[in-house]
């Protein structure tokens, strides 16, 4: 199976055709360097996105609170992140990029906190 | 009246940077006034990453990059920091006036930097055909009613332009629980980065029409459908929709320095002028997004720690 995606490493954006099994990547053509042979690999076999958003505060100095996944968090999980995200409240006073919730959604990465609110 | 060394106007990345710079190069009598509650500017609503690639060879948010500069500020007492502070006038001997709650105040400085930003092109501006309903936004002001206020403005949207703020806004809506149904480019490619094509366009399927624009806006209280129109073949097609966010450029705020007597642009409303930061008045500096639109902050950042030197170097030789 052959698959088009365009890589994001670098402002050439090459036009890459990747050869699949489905869900392993088995040979890159298209792309200009090693790097396009690594995105490749992790867009067809894992694809991840850090993910922002903003956490509903109550009594401190910002009304929305924005927050960060301390690292990329499977594609597939960020619309449910955003549902658990959107279920928060926070009211107590947090430093920036303290975490808001250890271990978000057992996905091993932290919700942190991108403003400090007080 | 007061008199001051330097003030500086505008209390975002690029007044920040400035008054730092213009501290570390001597000048220990600064005034950064700031309309909002808050030191950042734009910075605080741009939650996405992306920002400090180059300055910090970090990926930081915009909330996250303003506090590196918030901290430092906050840190220097011979930085004095007036918040909520609005300026209503400005002359050519750099005497302004300006309000904060409760009170006007007249200052004379030796040298002024002005680094107030920019501002959206709006629908007028680019002059689309149609009702005037509810529901037409500049898409940086959609990105503070989200972000900042945490009120989403529509469910069904059309963005027009694919600059990186209309496809950071695509992606927030559609996070936020709105059908984005497509973003229109008059162009027959996009501005934006191809990081945000890939991942705020593509990742959520949403389609990019190039070489199409909105030909009219329909609706009576609140927008119900666009026609969009390919502008090479003419074939039209409509979307229903309630929000159209306009994303489709900026433009540099200079109304104060304009008022003050300095000469402008009439095509792009920067400065005229012939070394960046420069302006026909001399010791006054603009800097930032009010001398010319920049793409990245980072390059914001340095240009006007460039103008806070050149500020603290025009005081130095006025003794």
């Amino acid at each position: 199976m052959i698959k088009k995606l365009t890589c994001i490493e670098c402002p050439k954006g090459c036009q890459l055709e990747i050869e699949t099994d489905g869900s392993r990547v088995i040979r890159v053509t298209g792309n200009q360097c090693e790097k396009g042979v690594a995105y490749a690999q992790q867009e067809i076999e894992d694809p991840r996105r850090i993910l922002t958003s903003t956490v509903l505060t109550q009594g401190l100095s910002v009304k929305m609170l924005p927050v960060r996944t301390s690292a990329p968090i499977p594609k597939i999980k960020l619309m449910e992140a955003m549902a658990e995200v959107k279920r928060l409240r926070l009211d107590r006073p947090v430093a920036v990029n303290e975490p808001i919730v250890k271990n978000f959604m057992g996905l091993g990465v932290d919700l942190v906190s991108t403003r400090s609110a007080e | 009246m007061e008199n001051r060394d330097l003030v500086i106007v505008g209390a975002g990345p690029a007044g920040m940077a400035a008054a730092l710079s213009a501290y570390e190069n001597g000048i220990k009598d600064i005034l950064l006034l700031e309309r909002d509650q808050y030191l950042g500017g734009i910075l605080n609503q741009c939650i996405h990453p992306g920002f400090g690639l180059h300055h910090f060879k970090e990926d930081l948010t915009g909330p996250e990059y303003a506090d590196r500069f918030i901290k430092k500020i906050e840190g220097i007492k011979e930085i004095e920091v007036s918040l909520k502070s609005f300026v209503v006038h400005l002359s050519g001997d750099k005497t302004l006036t300006y309000f904060k709650p409760g009170k006007m105040e007249q200052i004379k400085c030796k040298a002024l930097i002005m680094a107030t930003g920019c501002r959206e092109r709006t629908r007028e501006m680019i002059h689309i055909p149609g009702t005037r309903p509810a529901g037409i936004y500049p898409a940086g002001l959609a990105q503070k009613m989200i972000n900042m206020e945490g009120w989403l403005p529509g469910r069904e949207v059309v963005v027009v332009g694919s600059g990186d703020i209309g496809l950071i806004m695509a992606r927030r809506f559609t996070l936020e629980g709105a059908k984005v149904k497509a973003v229109i480019e008059i162009q027959k490619e996009s501005r934006g980065l191809v990081r945000n094509v890939v991942q705020c366009l593509e990742d959520f399927e949403i389609p990019l029409y190039f070489l199409h624009r909105i030909s009219k806006i329909h609706g009576r209280d609140r927008v119900e459908r666009v026609t969009v129109e390919n502008i090479e073949t003419k074939e039209t097609f409509d979307l229903t929709c309630d929000t159209v966010l306009i994303s489709v450029g900026l433009i540099p705020e200079n109304d104060l320095v304009e008022m003050a007597g300095v000469e402008l642009d009439k095509a792009t409303n920067c400065p005229r002028s012939t070394e960046t930061n420069k302006c026909s008045i001399p010791g006054i500096f603009i800097c930032g997004n009010a001398y010319k639109v920049y793409d990245l902050v980072d390059w914001v950042t340095r240009d006007s720690a460039r103008a806070g030197k050149m500020a603290a170097e025009y005081i130095k030789g006025l003794k």
